[in-house]
Parts: structure tokens; C-alpha cells; sequence
């Protein structure tokens, strides 16, 4: 990677952390937007890694903890920054929200919060690239919870078999809920599922962007060289709770504590000043710019007209 | 005309779609090479003329199928994916409730999703209550999904070309009785308009609003009528979703009587829909009392004289009819 796209990779880690504290805080106050916030501090390595590794062509099909993959594919702060708040120019005009938000201007197809619910789909937009002849690759990303539904097995059986070329990168951030791995599985690793369907996977350092970044791109090299699908687990931890309204009773104060210490943006911070490819000023001021960034969406969002109440019944049927 | 059968006229429809528009492909359980395959069912003889790219033999996976189809929609595509049996649709139900009936809502009306979902469906054949349970009012009752059941092969061919054309996605149900019963079809091109009924038989007493099989038990019920001089009027839905209450509303208010005949059962089915569209829309028309002609709340058995029991038949529907004249 160019040092130039290093430090694109370091910023779009420093967007997500901003993006998603800023909804947190703005969460807030309900004459914001109402809900529980479901973000991904922690695991930022993950979005920005293979949002910096896929090309505009390819697709990403996403789950509930999508702001990092929106942002990393490439969509608008502040047209997602609306959509949260519920206003008409919001990607989805209101109709999505955080939890459901699509943006198929960035190939960002489907943001699904059934548990396991886009695996099947991304076996589908993969199977269509196969049938054109396209050279495009799905990523789709799911949680470790999502790899004990039945559809997580059904997808990877079928894209198995037919040699899609479809990336399935599990976030395994520990907790499913409230559930450790070991509570809701026997495997020691996702990835060892793969071996059930004679698929490759790999284990990566879910927290280090640029080992992610290259996963990512190998990855898709294969696929488009037609090697079939590969099963990516990228090992991190969740910071905060499933969302914000969870007290995080079940997590161990010093176990949080430890991941804070491998902080993903720390991480590539620190190598970066290291290789002399960033100094302590030019952090500041990618800081500064994503701050900048951030705010403007907010504005953005808090200045967007509301949708007209009967505009719910539009955009049903095409 | 030529007479097919429901399965050999979806066939018809499939195989003039998929050889006019190459974003088409066929997806599903053994509709290449399957146990069941048989010269008058939809997917006969396409594997051996369109091949493996678009005839797509599936492992016995309904989550993944539908799934398939949702993305393969999005990108551009036309799939036509078959669920072999209703009750089976409850494993892809979250693929098409969830996903394929929401997404375009989800996405600001910028995606389409441009899939059908071929379903067998109904009781007759002894296969028991897993094969033969009718599902439509689940799907009817999930915006963002268009419904249809053809009661005849010509229907049933305009249709699937209607419905592969549509950029929504169309739940296909297919009653297997019907599979075996061949009747007229036109040749060549037509379509069939999705959300419209269509006047079976134009009567002044009575109107029977049916759909799928029972259209059948319909028609001889009401030439039975006739002879006793009763006229009865039958409206063949077609479509539930999106459904044509101008055709019903008119009827109803034209003979002042309602008698809904399904092979669903009873209670939350589709027929209460159209019970109380008349009774919101046709209420001071009415001259009596509408009835719901439908299987009781069982599982379909399958012991043939439990099974017959369980299907409404010509009997049942004259019953009802009589009770409100």
C-alpha cells in the first residue's frame, strides 16, 4: 500500500470512530432521533481495511453494525447522517434509518439487522456476477452469532459448491448479545466452519487495518481468478455493548480494558509514525478534517426537511 | 387451441421468456434433473433446452434460493426460483418477507427486486399436511409482495410472462391438481395483467369470488345453480396482491350477494380480505349476509376421505349459497 492510501486508511478509521461517538452523543437527545445506537468502536480495522481493498464495482451486503462499511464503501457522511435522523434527504428518504440504510449509488446493496440475513443474498449477487461474466466481487459482513443461523450454512454451501465469488467476512468481536463464543458455539474459530463446505478461510488481526487491507485484497484476486468463495474471521472485540442501551454487565471491566490497549487506530497511528509516512501534525490535522466532516453532517441532517407523513406510502412497489 | 395443462403453461411462458431475454435463469430443487419430473410440470425439458448456466439444480436449501434470487435480482437480473411445496416456504419466508418484499422500501425506491417465487402448492394428492398446506395469506399479507394464484393454464401463462416482466417481486402459486388437468391455452405471446380479475362467468344472483382450484368447483357449482335458477357470477381473483376490488366491489354491488370460496382455511384467510371489502365499500347493496366457503382449521389429512372432507367442493359451496336466498 502507498503511503498516501495508508494515511486514507488511517482517516477513514478516524471518520468511522468520530461518525459513530458523534451519532452516540447526539443519541442522546430524542429531539435528535430516538433508538438504541449500534456501532462498531473497536472494530473500525475491519470496514476500513476492505473498504480500502474492493474496487466501486464491487458489492457489500452488511448487518446491524454497518456505519464503518457504508463510510468505508465509500457513502456520503452526511447523506447517511440524515437518513439517521430520519429526514427526506437521507439516502433512504427516511425509510431505513441506522438500522436498514442501502446505498446502491456505492454498491452498498443491503444493510440487513436479521441475524445471518444477507449471507443468502450475497450468494446471489455473486451468482450474478458469475452469470455475466462481470468482474466484481461481493464482501459480505456478519457477526460471530450470525454463523449459528441456518442461513450463514445454507450460503456457504451453495456459494461453495457453485464457486461464487463472494467474500464472507465474519466480525467475531467476542460477544454474540450477551453470549461469548464458547456459550453459543463449540468451535474455537468461525472460520474452522469453512472446512464444512471444502471453502478456504483465514483468520485475521481483526484490529490491524492494513492486515485486513491485505486479507481483503487477496481475497479478491482469488475470487475474480475463479478459485470460489473464501471465508475471512477477523478476530476484535466490541467495546461497547450490543448497543447503547446495554449495560455491558457481562463484559469484565479488565477485558475491556486489554482491547482498549490494541485500539485498531493506535495501532496503525503507531506504524504509520513509525515508517515516517505520518507526524504527530499531520494526525492532527486528519483529526481536524474528520471532525470537520462529521460536524458538517450533522448540520446537514439537523437543517434537511422532515418527509411529508404520507410520502410512507411511496416506494413500495416499482 | 392447444390444451395444457397449468405446469405445461407456465412451461410455455418460461421457455418464450428465457429465449427472448437472457437475464433469466430457472432456480430450484430438481427442476433439472428431479424426482418429480414429469412432462406436464412447470420446469419440464428446460435443463435439455436452455442448459446448466441458466437451468439451476439447487441443493435442498429454500433460505439460499430465495436468497439467490433477492441478489441476483438487485444486479440486474430475472430469476425464476421454485419452492417446491408451500409449507416449504416457511424456511425461505425470511428471505422473501424480510428481504425480497422490504428491501425496495428500504432503499428509498431506488432498488428493484425483479424475482418470482414459482410455488406448487394444494391438497388432492395425498401428500399429507407438509406438501399441501395453502400459505397465500401469508404472502398477501406482506406489502411489497404481489400475489398470484391462476385458476387456468391460459391465466397461468399470461401471468408468468407478466410476472417475470414485473420489476417486483411475484409470488407464483401453482395448484398441483391443476398440473394434471389440461386446458385451453393461447399460442405465442400474452401477457395476463397482474392486480386484475377476471369474470368467469357473468351471473345476477350471487357473486362467488374464488381463485386457483377452486375456480373449478365454481364453475360446476354454478352451472348446477343454473338449473335451479340461480345465477351466479364468479370472479376469478388471479392476483391477491395487488387485489382488483374495483371487479369484486362491482359484482357484489350488481347481485347484492357474497359468498367467498377458498381451499385455505378459514380463519385469517384471504377471504375474510374480501368480506369486509364488502362489507366497508358494499354494505347498503348487500342484500344477505356474506359466506366463506373454506378448508376447516386442521392440518390437511391424509386419509382420502379426511382429505376430501378437508377441500371445499361443489356440495359445501351450494350450501352456502342457498343458505342466503
Amino acid at each position: 500500500m502507498e503511503h498516501q492510501e495508508q494515511k486514507n486508511l488511517l482517516r477513514m478509521l478516524l471518520l468511522i470512530r468520530r461518525f459513530e461517538e458523534r451519532l452516540v452523543e447526539l443519541s442522546q437527545d430524542p429531539k435528535n432521533f430516538g433508538g438504541m445506537m449500534i456501532v462498531c468502536t473497536g472494530q473500525e480495522a475491519i470496514a476500513a481495511g476492505t473498504g480500502a481493498a474492493l474496487l466501486p464495482e464491487d458489492v457489500i451486503i452488511t448487518n446491524h453494525r454497518s456505519h464503518g462499511h457504508l463510510l468505508a464503501k465509500g457513502a456520503a457522511p452526511d447523506l447517511i447522517m440524515a437518513e439517521i435522523f430520519g429526514r427526506r434527504t437521507g439516502y433512504n428518504k427516511g425509510k431505513s434509518g441506522t438500522l436498514h440504510i442501502a446505498v446502491p449509488e456505492v454498491n452498498a446493496l443491503c444493510t440487513t439487522t436479521v441475524v445471518g440475513g444477507g449471507i443468502p443474498i450475497a450468494v446471489g449477487t455473486a451468482f450474478a456476477a458469475q452469470y455475466t461474466g462481470q468482474n466484481y466481487v461481493t464482501v459480505c459482513f456478519f457477526g460471530d452469532g450470525a454463523s449459528d443461523e441456518g442461513s450463514f450454512h445454507e450460503a456457504l454451501n451453495m456459494a461453495s459448491l457453485w464457486s461464487l465469488p463472494v467474500i464472507f467476512i465474519c466480525e467475531n468481536n467476542v460477544y454474540a448479545g450477551a453470549q461469548r463464543l464458547e456459550e453459543h458455539a463449540k468451535v474455537k474459530n468461525i472460520a474452522d466452519r469453512a472446512s464444512a463446505y471444502a471453502m478456504r478461510s483465514q483468520i485475521v488481526d481483526g484490529n490491524d487495518a492494513l492486515a485486513v487491507y491485505d486479507a481483503v485484497k487477496k481475497a479478491r484476486e482469488d475470487c475474480l481468478s475463479g478459485t470460489g468463495p473464501v471465508l475471512i474471521e477477523c478476530k476484535t472485540y466490541r467495546w461497547g455493548g450490543h448497543g447503547t442501551s446495554d449495560h455491558q454487565l457481562y463484559q469484565p471491566r479488565d477485558e475491556i480494558a486489554a482491547w482498549k490497549e490494541r485500539c485498531p487506530i493506535e495501532k496503525l497511528k503507531a506504524s504509520l509514525l513509525q515508517a515516517g509516512t505520518l507526524t504527530e501534525d499531520s494526525y492532527q490535522c486528519l483529526e481536524s478534517e474528520v471532525g470537520q466532516i462529521v460536524e458538517q453532517a450533522v448540520r446537514f441532517a439537523q437543517t434537511s426537511p422532515w418527509p411529508e407523513p404520507a410520502e410512507a406510502l411511496e416506494d413500495v412497489f416499482a | 387451441m392447444q390444451q395444457l395443462t397449468l405446469g405445461q403453461a407456465i412451461n410455455q411462458a418460461l421457455r418464450e421468456e428465457m429465449r427472448c431475454d437472457d437475464r433469466v435463469f430457472v432456480a430450484g430443487e430438481g427442476i433439472g434433473v428431479g424426482i418429480h419430473d414429469d412432462p406436464r410440470m412447470a420446469t419440464h425439458g428446460l435443463l435439455e433446452a436452455f442448459g446448466p448456466r441458466r437451468v439451476k439444480d439447487t441443493p435442498v436449501t429454500e433460505a439460499a434460493i430465495a436468497g439467490l434470487a433477492v441478489g441476483a435480482s438487485v444486479m440486474g437480473l430475472r430469476p425464476v426460483v421454485e419452492i417446491m411445496f408451500n409449507p416449504f416456504f416457511t424456511i425461505a419466508a425470511d428471505q422473501i418477507v424480510n428481504h425480497a418484499a422490504k428491501l425496495r422500501y428500504l432503499s428509498g425506491g431506488k432498488s428493484r427486486f425483479p424475482l418470482v417465487v414459482l410455488i406448487k402448492t394444494g391438497a388432492g394428492l395425498g401428500a399429507g399436511c407438509q406438501h399441501s398446506h395453502n400459505l397465500e395469506a401469508w404472502v398477501a399479507h406482506s406489502p411489497g409482495l404481489k400475489v398470484v394464484m391462476p385458476g387456468t393454464p391460459a391465466d397461468a401463462k399470461g401471468l408468468m410472462k407478466s410476472a417475470i416482466r414485473d420489476e417486483n417481486p411475484v409470488i407464483f402459486i401453482a395448484d398441483m391438481i391443476l398440473n394434471f388437468i389440461p386446458g385451453p391455452v393461447p399460442e405465442g405471446d400474452y401477457t395476463t395483467p397482474i392486480g386484475v380479475a377476471d369474470i368467469k362467468k357473468p351471473g345476477t344472483d350471487v357473486t362467488v369470488v374464488t381463485w386457483s382450484k377452486m375456480l373449478g368447483v365454481a364453475l360446476r357449482a354454478a352451472s348446477q345453480l343454473e338449473q335451479e335458477g340461480i345465477s351466479v357470477e364468479i370472479v376469478d381473483l388471479r392476483s391477491l396482491s395487488p387485489l382488483d376490488e374495483a371487479t369484486v366491489l362491482t359484482s357484489v354491488k350488481k347481485t347484492g350477494r357474497l359468498v367467498v370460496l377458498h381451499e385455505a382455511t378459514r380463519t385469517g384467510g384471504f377471504g375474510g380480505e374480501i368480506a369486509a371489502l364488502a362489507a366497508e365499500k358494499a354494505f347498503d347493496e348487500l342484500k344477505a349476509p356474506v359466506k366463506r366457503v373454506a378448508a376447516p382449521d386442521i392440518p390437511v389429512p391424509f386419509s382420502k376421505p379426511m382429505e376430501d372432507f378437508y377441500i371445499p367442493n361443489e356440495t359445501s359451496l351450494i350450501q352456502a349459497i342457498k343458505s342466503i336466498f
